[in-house]
């Protein structure tokens, strides 16, 4: 009997807690067809006006648009320089090293408020105005600490007698990189990617500090709480969640299609 | 080191040709170059502007100056000021902190080690959970957070019911209340946790747990000695991963709490910041939070770190 309740109680728990991480999710989905008006506080009856015109109510799709924007150079940036880090940190020696761990590290360690905080206070030295600008530069920064973190990991399983044996086969050591090792990276490096840009679209607090007037998706959506969030701002939040549930399912079935092909053969 | 040799005078020759030394030295200039970029970012927009915070917390405001005019000056008072006033709101913030991480923890571990080892013969279910565990990457997090705060209001099903079955008093709340900041926090960094311990019990060779069996042990036993001190890594890396943003998270506080019993540290640098203009204490005590918890990390890693993390 005993054994029996051992073998629920595990499944029972993690049940209620995957209840708990997605009732927010479908919160927001059920409330993306509400026919709200002006504040989606209440359910007033179910309407589709909301996702067919998503940009209905004012500024949710120029924050959108803003949130986008950043998002999409903030992950270029962080994703092209963090590589070349982990790429040169695990690959190759030279003085200084420590030190550099010791700054990747350091933000990962740091709350985003005091990250925030300390940029603005240097924004606020250098007399920049905060807008688009100074939001790249901030989440290039915190976002190129995981690219550095999720690519190092990479790299360092990789199998360095792959680089040496195409060596033997007479390739140079750029062919060997480009040919070799680079096509091994590619799906560390494109999962970092992804991660950029997800933490830099949500990002919310080291954007507050540093954006000035400029408004993102997620500090839209924080202003408008205390008067009442339009449901345009659920329709884009749920859409947004089906097109990232989307590329990651279609992702996994490449994936698993890709190995089965593999073990055929 | 293996190509040096100490000659009779003392001196080191090295024994390999112009051409090993060239592609050396050629070799760590590749590794310089491909760092540099990179490094140059994080030390203009991580290094010095924590040194700028630093000497930002220690600026003075002039007789007579008008709002957000300071001049660099060595003002340690600061520091007290800001602690003086607002030590219950950092001690707070820990301790919520430190609620919602162990939280997360009691309710994370279950689902990793469903999901990893549990469903390990199961594969379509465990991709299908998987996916959910990330899910909520995919929304927005303040969205989310927004969604628990109507949820959990006054007029909603869950405070209604709650009411009608005198679980809560008639005049109680759900919202505005530590209890609603720390479901919030452990809500929001819940995956932060469930991730790195998934990651670690999926390498977990069940044989060993077999082999436990067969010295006799029940179920708990091989749990607490063989499956917990092998995850204990992916715990580690967990509780930080929780624990570091959901002390400086001012989010939570505000949407779900929003009152003096909830307010935590963050919400008070930026108020320093935006509302008081008060740069100089909002930097002193952004800076307190980051010393802080750099100990607390500290102490945290010499007594529990593993070397797999370092």
């Amino acid at each position: 009997m005993k054994q029996k309740i051992g073998r629920w109680i595990i499944p029972a728990i993690a049940g209620l807690a995957f209840i708990y991480l997605l009732v927010p999710i479908a919160y927001i989905f059920v409330f993306s067809f509400n026919d709200a008006g002006r504040t989606n506080l209440e359910w007033r009856g179910f309407t589709l006006d909301n996702w067919q015109n998503p940009c209905g109510a004012p500024a949710v799709c120029e924050s959108l648009v803003n949130s986008l924007q950043v998002g999409v150079v903030a992950t270029i940036v962080s994703t092209a320089l963090g590589t070349c880090i982990a790429i040169g940190l695990v690959r190759y020696k030279f003085r200084f090293r420590k030190l550099t761990d010791v700054l990747i590290i350091l933000p990962l360690a740091t709350p985003e408020v005091v990250l925030g905080a300390s940029l603005l206070a240097q924004f606020l030295n250098l007399g920049w105005e905060l807008g688009y600008t100074t939001i790249v530069i901030a989440h290039s920064v915190f976002c190129m600490s995981f690219v550095i973190v999720t690519v190092r990991a990479r790299v360092s399983s990789l199998d360095p007698r792959l680089e040496e044996a195409a060596a033997d086969l007479y390739s140079t050591p750029r062919a060997a990189f480009l040919k070799v090792t680079f096509p091994l990276l590619v799906p560390g490096i494109v999962a970092a990617a992804l991660l950029s840009f997800a933490m830099s679209f949500d990002d919310f607090i080291i954007t507050n500090f540093n954006s000035g007037t400029f408004q993102t998706f997620p500090k839209f959506i924080y202003v408008a709480a205390t008067r009442g969030i339009p449901a345009q701002a659920n329709v884009i939040g749920s859409a947004m969640f089906i097109t990232a549930l989307l590329v990651v399912v279609i992702g996994q079935v490449m994936a698993y299609r890709k190995r089965k092909r593999l073990e055929q053969v | 080191m293996s190509n040096t040799v100490m000659t009779k005078k003392g001196k080191i020759a090295d024994l390999r040709s112009r051409d090993e030394i060239k592609a050396e030295r050629r070799k760590e200039r590749t590794g310089v170059y491909l760092v540099v970029p990179g490094l140059l970012l994080l030390l203009l927009f991580f290094a010095v502007p924590v040194m700028v915070l630093l000497s930002m917390s220690l600026y003075a405001r002039p007789e007579g100056a008008s709002i957000g005019e300071f001049v660099p000056a060595l003002e340690f008072r600061n520091y007290a000021t800001v602690l003086g006033s607002y030590w219950p709101d950092l001690l707070r913030s820990f301790g919520f902190a430190l609620i919602a991480t162990v939280l997360a923890l009691l309710i994370g571990y279950p689902m990793a080690y469903l999901v990893a080892v549990r469903l390990r013969q199961h594969g379509l279910l465990q991709g299908i959970l998987l996916v959910l565990l990330i899910a909520p990457f995919f929304s927005s997090f303040i969205l989310r957070t927004q969604a628990w705060k109507q949820i959990l209001a006054d007029e909603g099903f869950v405070a209604q019911t709650m009411k009608f079955l005198a679980i809560l008093p008639a005049d109680g709340h759900l919202t505005a209340t530590p209890f609603a900041v720390v479901a919030g926090l452990t809500y929001n960094f819940l995956p932060f946790m469930v991730l790195p311990i998934y990651a670690n019990l999926g390498r977990l060779d069940t044989r060993l747990l077999e082999a436990s069996g067969d010295l006799y042990a029940g179920p708990m036993t091989s749990f607490f000695r063989v499956t917990l001190p092998l995850s204990a890594p992916g715990v580690f890396a967990g509780t930080l991963l929780t624990f570091i943003p959901a002390a400086g998270d001012y989010v939570n506080a505000a949407l779900l709490g929003n009152n003096r019993n909830t307010t935590m540290i963050g919400q008070v640098i930026d108020s320093r910041f935006f509302k008081v203009i008060d740069y100089p204490g909002a930097a002193a005590l952004s800076f307190v939070l980051m010393l802080s918890i750099l100990v607390l990390v500290t102490i945290y890693i010499r007594r529990f770190g593993t070397k797999e993390l370092m």
